[in-house]
């Protein structure tokens, strides 16, 4: 049935909708560039209530499997694309993506020139839009304060090792974790909202999870964290780095229209070697307000030299705009956890930048 | 500033094509862009790179250290470049350094270091290192006897595959599917590998294929350009594969994993510059193989390259001098950076072009030998689009297939078709996935094209159907045909339902960036988002000639893009419309707009009127080209000096032989035949032998010379309709000479005469040929009246080649070319006249040019072309010279004397003088009492044997010609060409000169 997707600058685009989609459903909507690594995006909190556009065309070749969610569920609340590839080939596939969206009642249209929203998107920024059976929309406030929505209800710990890390959670992806299991780490997930449990679970070191969203949303509980993070080894990633920043006196701002997918160069000041990183947020740290902080940039963006990393001056906090747990996207950036357990391991005196 | 000397990787042959052209041009330009002096050796002349406005001194010398190294003592260079000269390049490289040239003179090899080129290269130093990394690859031997292959296969189990050490393109190698076969293949490898090793490999086939292309720079940044997917699982030569971009079938989790594995690779190898890694993935599981690294820029990497927008060759240039990935721009955005990788919103797939519709009765299968002599790519945004437009760029017949399972298990060329053919009758897609292991995801794919065939052939016209015909890439003529309607009837329906062609853009970023690029393509799936170019000047379409085939080579892509930078020059604004991802004309920095689509009249129009196009341009795009003028003509489209007319009278033979009679000029005696009875009437007025020749091929395609009716009767059961009319011509004997000329209608220019070595009834593809002339003067006078009088009765624009065969004083016309031919090139580098610029400044009527003006050429050397065999691919067939042209590519040397530049020519091969058992002569009448005096079976084993001469036709010779060229011997069969071996022998110390060079101050084009 022909359906619309509505930007909120006026532009609409035709598509053809799944059952799934009965009421206009409203949401950020956002493009994500990568040409693999549908299944992982739909599953990542930090796309809770987006909509998301996939710029390649061809989406669910491979099909849905068991291992590669992120999440427990679907987060985006809607999807866009040219093809939904109904019979899909992989071994490891156990259902098409097609039946995966309708299956958890996550609406979603195909046969939309994706290069043309995304440049619409690219144009006017990120905004708001909306999926609907008519030709036209009233747009009505966003729903906001997502973190709260992804994090979860109480601790959590996982595997078994020499090194107990807090993984305090703002909605974190599962590749963090098994990144950290991976290297017989013992985490115990923490939600942001509770993050004074830190000093009953007693973790040798914290990674603050991604989260989708402002970060300036965990704002009431800052003071608590910038206290667990005086005292222990800390690593930010995504949200997590954004939050580090605020907490230590530093900016945050919106980006135009975000950065999202696997192909984002990160270059690092103390090598010199630039790396592919997989991406995806929003919100950046505002470079000149780093200038009063304990903070300074190890990582930037070749492209639009916006921050990418940190480092705190007591050489014990570091943090990543982009994801070195990757899925989706390269793992040219995973070195960056041994360097963290290398870094609580030696008690943080290693002097990083 | 500093002096670099760059290595072009020679003639094209199977296995190395224009891409090295392509890649080579990018290289010198990036040079220079930097300040630096090219110095370049490359004995291919057809080529963009041996041109002064790419490289600033071009030597069309022999590609061997003694030639190089007397080249080094010349120039003196400081560096050395052989990262973009393909295999070719890379291995004199490591010669270089291994016979101490580099040391000696200084030289510094820019890019990847040699040891990491041997580390690469070497079966053995791979595979330790692969272990180092822990990277698996299948289990292998070295072996030097067939007992240790047998105890292998015993171990492993079979299929085992052959891979002989130290040859190119997999020569000699092969699968063993059976003990049966076992001994003659591991034979024929140990044979065939000049350390007498052969690496046996467990085979792995039916496995995923798939391929990274990846940069690194010298601080260790390292990139993934792109990876590509192989439709033919892994047994098939990726060469011979048909290729998808960006792979289809992996989850984000095998990319990554193969992703990581190729940059870990590279890495470690410690590239700077370009390297491609093969991986095979387990179907059912995550285990992958790495199957080899190319530490070098590659045809892949030209694939990559047009494939995603991103220059490899150039960034490879740059970063061997020195910079790194992140100060290097992405020249499509303009302000993102070179590290980074390119994000694709479409899909590409690679078609090879086989030789198999000249050569039927060869051997068609499949396997770890390449066959392909070039291939197309095309881009859509869905497979089913992209599938269907890189056949229509084939520019062949869809072949009809019998036998069709035979083609699948084998598998051969046919295979695409046959499993094609086999889902229009029915067949489950699994069973055919069972026989071939090929992804469900891409036979789903021809389903899909199966079923919208069958929709159109039952349901009617109607919009939702005929939207996905065209989102498939179906074009409306095709459509009409399956519809059992006329084209006129789809085009009203097309414009009564709104289904337009739109253009988009190929930006390397999925549109995450404003990009401000000239790559286009088309599709139905989506809006238009490309303008038509703005400019004052007028616009100019030049058309190009698609995929490298025998007789269409890189020649007519050197052309196109002269023509373009004419036009350029001109004001004009020049949009290139081309599908060959090898070339220099399909990088989108040639023109000033690339539409990278199939070469069909349908498409061309779409772009005519989206353009609004002044003048198109079929003159420099060969045959392919050529053949649309008549439907362009029809379709109203303005075409620059081509005439539906005049091209009817040069091909009707009737209307030409009445032509040249009017004009008293003298033909072979012919007759047309519009069918078998009529040709086999006319044999009868004729002695034979007889040359039969259909109408409108390329290269002497089913030319065949008959003896006798039977012959005669053979050759026509092997023809089909739109091959009539076929032409009978009595054969003369005599020599061949040609001409390539500029003409303005009252004026022709006329550089020399080309002068075949080889008699008339050879192609003069294959023909080896001095230029200029050694004729006497009375001949070239009546050479010169004859063509003036052709080019003024046609009153003929732009360039025109055409054939004579002479006999004693008297000079018949053999056929008019009215195009760009091969020799244009030669004609041009070696006379040193801009033969296609003046050609298009005729055709836009230039008013600041004269013809008649011109100075006379100057000639300071002798250039002697020759025609080079990919015998090595095609072991079966015999390489006898006749009118079907079999030669791939071309090579040229120049010399002060014909002898000197036959010397170098034939530099490769030993002195019969000097080597005894180096020559067998089979040649009647003919005793050479230099040459072995061994018997046949006994000389083909020695290891001296290197040149073997048989002129005869029968059975015993074809037989042995065949038995040399698989065992990697040159065969000469013609007395002509074995008579200028020996000339050439007499010059022993020839001296390299370069190309002459700008006599023309103001006239070259830029």
């Amino acid at each position: 049935m022909e359906s619309y997707l509505h930007l909120q600058d006026g532009r609409t685009f035709k598509g053809k909708a799944s059952s799934t989609l009965q009421e206009p459903m409203q949401g950020e909507v956002v493009f994500f560039t990568g040409m693999t690594g549908y299944q992982e995006v739909l599953t990542d909190p930090s796309y809770k209530d987006q909509i998301v556009v996939f710029t390649y065309p061809l989406i669910g070749n491979y099909g849905i499997n068991d291992a590669d969610e992120e999440s427990r569920e679907i987060q985006v609340s809607g999807v866009v694309m040219y093809q939904c590839t109904q019979q899909p080939s992989h071994f490891q596939s156990t259902q098409s993506l097609g039946a995966y969206l309708e299956g958890q009642q996550v609406p979603y249209l195909t046969g939309v020139d994706t290069r043309e929203v995304t440049k619409a998107i690219r144009a006017h920024g990120t905004q708001q839009a909306a999926m609907s059976h008519q030709d036209h929309h009233d747009f009505s406030k966003p729903s906001e304060q997502q973190i709260f929505a992804v994090q979860g209800e109480a601790v959590e710990t996982y595997g078994e090792g020499d090194l107990h890390v807090g993984l305090i959670d703002f909605g974190w992806k599962k590749s963090i974790l098994q990144s950290l299991l991976k290297r017989h780490v013992k985490v115990s997930v923490i939600p942001f909202t509770q993050v004074e449990e830190v000093h009953t679970v007693k973790p040798d070191a914290l990674i603050l999870s991604n989260g989708p969203g402002d970060p300036k949303d965990a704002l009431p509980k800052i003071d608590q964290i910038k206290a667990v993070l005086d005292e222990y080894p800390s690593f930010g990633i995504c949200m997590g780095h954004q939050v580090i920043a605020l907490a230590y006196g530093a900016d945050t701002e919106k980006l135009p229209f975000g950065h999202r997918g696997a192909n984002h160069p990160v270059k690092d000041a103390v090598t010199g070697k630039v790396f592919l990183t997989s991406q995806n947020h929003n919100y950046v740290v505002k470079k000149e307000s780093l200038s009063h902080t304990p903070l300074t940039e190890r990582f930037s963006n070749v492209n639009d030299r916006s921050i990418e990393g940190l480092m705190h001056h007591s050489g014990q906090l570091m943090s990543a705009q982009f994801h070195p747990e990757a899925h989706p996207g390269p793992h040219d950036a995973e070195w960056l956890f041994d360097d963290f357990i290398g870094l609580v391991s030696s008690k943080g005196v290693k002097e990083h930048v | 500033m500093s002096k670099v000397l760059v290595i072009g990787s020679g003639p094209i042959m199977i296995g190395q094509a224009a891409e090295f052209d392509y890649s080579g041009t990018q290289g010198c330009l990036a040079l220079k862009e930097e300040g630096h002096e090219v110095i370049l050796v490359n004995n291919n002349p057809a080529t963009i790179m041996t041109d002064y406005d790419v490289a600033d001194k071009v030597y069309c010398e022999p590609l061997t250290v003694k030639s190089l190294e007397k080249i080094i003592a010349v120039e003196r260079p400081d560096s050395l470049l052989a990262g973009l000269g393909g295999q070719t390049a890379l291995n004199l490289a490591v010669e270089l350094e291994k016979e101490e040239v580099l040391k000696k003179y200084d030289l510094t090899l820019l890019g990847t270091g040699i040891s990491s080129i041997m580390q690469g290269e070497d079966r053995e130093l791979f595979r330790a290192l692969m272990n180092d990394l822990d990277q698996p690859v299948p289990e292998s031997e070295v072996i030097t006897t067939i007992e240790q292959a047998r105890a292998f296969a015993a171990e492993v189990g079979y299929p085992i595959i052959s891979r002989p050490a130290y040859t190119l393109g997999g020569r000699g190698g092969g699968i063993v599917h059976k003990e049966e076969d076992l001994e003659e293949l591991i034979a024929t490898g140990l044979k065939a590998s000049p350390i007498h090793q052969v690496i046996v490999e467990k085979s792995i086939a039916g496995f995923k294929e798939i391929e990274y292309e990846i940069m690194r720079d010298h601080k260790g940044t390292c990139i993934s350009v792109c990876n590509m997917e192989n439709f033919d699982p892994v047994g098939v030569h990726t060469g011979d594969s048909i290729v998808v971009a960006p792979s289809q079938s992996l989850t984000d989790d095998d990319y990554q994993m193969l992703r990581s594995a190729s940059l870990k690779i590279v890495s470690a190898l410690e590239v700077i510059g370009g390297c491609n890694v093969q991986l095979a993935l387990d179907p059912v599981s995550k285990q992958y193989y790495v199957i080899e690294v190319n530490p070098r820029v590659s045809r892949s990497s030209a694939l990559a390259s047009k494939a995603t927008g991103y220059p490899i060759a150039k960034m490879a240039a740059k970063i061997a001098l020195g910079y790194t990935l992140d100060e290097l721009e992405n020249p499509l955005t303009g302000y993102t950076y070179a590290s980074f990788e390119p994000a694709l919103d479409y899909v590409v797939v690679k078609f090879p072009r086989w030789p198999f519709d000249k050569f039927p009765q060869a051997d068609r299968s499949l396997g770890t030998k390449m066959r392909a002599t070039g291939e197309v790519m095309a881009i859509d945004r869905t497979m089913e689009g992209a599938f269907q437009k890189a056949i229509q760029s084939l520019d062949t017949k869809v072949p009809e297939v019998t036998n069709h399972w035979y083609h699948l298990h084998q598998p051969t060329d046919l295979r695409f078709f046959a499993i094609y053919d086999l889902l229009k009758k029915g067949t489950a897609v699994e069973k055919i996935h069972a026989e071939t292991q090929i992804d469900p995801l891409f036979l789903q794919v021809i389903s899909h094209l199966v079923e919208t065939e069958q929709a159109l052939e039952t349901e009617g016209l109607s919009q939702p159907l005929l939207h996905q015909a065209k989102v498939y890439g179906f074009l409306d003529d095709h459509i009409a045909e399956l519809a059992g309607c006329t084209t006129a009837d789809v085009e009203q329906a097309r414009k009564n339902y709104d289904i337009q062609r739109s253009f988009k853009l190929v930006d390397t970023c999925a549109a995450e960036f404003e990009a401000a690029t000239n790559y286009v393509y088309s599709t139905f799936a989506g809006l238009n988002e490309i303008e038509p170019l703005s400019g004052d000047g007028k616009k100019a379409l030049i058309l190009g000639s698609g995929p490298i085939r025998i007789g269409q080579g890189v020649e007519f892509d050197y052309s196109a893009v002269k023509a373009i930078e004419s036009l350029q020059k001109q004001g004009w604004t020049t949009i290139m419309i081309n599908n060959n991802p090898e070339t220099v004309s399909t990088d989108y920095e040639t023109a000033d707009r690339l539409y990278f689509e199939p070469i069909q009249k349908e498409i061309i129009a779409s772009i005519v009127e989206h353009e609004n196009i002044d003048l198109v341009f079929p003159q420099f795009g060969g045959q392919t080209a050529i053949n649309l003028a008549e439907d362009l003509e029809k379709a109203g489209i303005p075409l620059a000096g081509v005439r539906a007319d005049v091209l009817d009278a040069l091909e009707d033979r009737d209307k030409f032989y009445a032509a040249l009679k009017k004009l008293d000029i003298p033909h072979v005696a012919g007759t047309t035949c519009h069918s078998k009875k009529e040709a086999l009437q006319a044999a009868d007025s004729y002695t034979f032998p007889l040359l039969c020749r259909p109408s409108y091929v390329i290269g002497g395609q089913g030319m065949v010379i008959v003896q006798d009716k039977q012959e005669l009767e053979g050759a026509l059961a092997e023809s089909d309709e739109r091959h009539y009319p076929i032409v009978l011509d009595s054969l003369l004997q005599g020599a061949e000479v040609e001409v390539d000329l500029v003409s303005d209608g009252q004026t022709v220019y006329l550089p020399d005469i080309i002068e075949h070595i080889e008699p008339g009834g050879v192609h003069s593809g294959d023909s080896m040929a001095v230029f200029p002339s050694t004729l006497g003067d009375a001949l070239k006078q009546k050479i010169y009246t004859y063509s003036e009088k052709i080019a003024a009765e046609f009153t003929y624009s732009g360039l025109m080649n055409i054939q004579f065969l002479i006999q004693k004083d008297d000079v018949y016309v053999l056929e008019v070319n009215p195009r760009a031919s091969r020799t244009v090139p030669i004609v041009s580098k070696v006379a040193d006249i801009p033969m296609v610029d003046w050609a298009v400044r005729i055709l836009i009527d230039d008013p600041a040019f004269s013809l008649s003006r011109q100075p006379a050429p100057v000639f300071q050397e002798t250039a002697v072309k020759y025609p080079l065999f990919s015998s090595y691919a095609m072991t079966d067939l015999d390489h006898k010279l006749g009118p079907n042209m079999k030669s791939t590519g071309e090579g040229m040397c120049l010399g002060t004397t014909v002898e000197e530049a036959l010397a170098k020519v034939f530099a490769h091969l030993p002195d019969l003088y000097d080597v005894k058992e180096a020559c067998l002569v089979d040649l009647e009448g003919k005793h050479v009492p230099e040459a072995s005096d061994l018997p046949f079976e006994e000389w083909i084993t020695k290891e001296d044997a290197a040149i073997y001469v048989n002129d005869q036709s029968n059975e015993e010779a074809e037989k042995r010609r065949i038995t040399a060229v698989k065992n990697g011997l040159t065969v000469m069969s013609e007395a002509s060409t074995f008579e200028a071996y020996l000339k050439g022998l007499a010059c022993k110390d020839p001296v390299p000169v370069p190309l002459p060079q700008q006599s023309h101050e103001g006239v070259k084009s830029l």
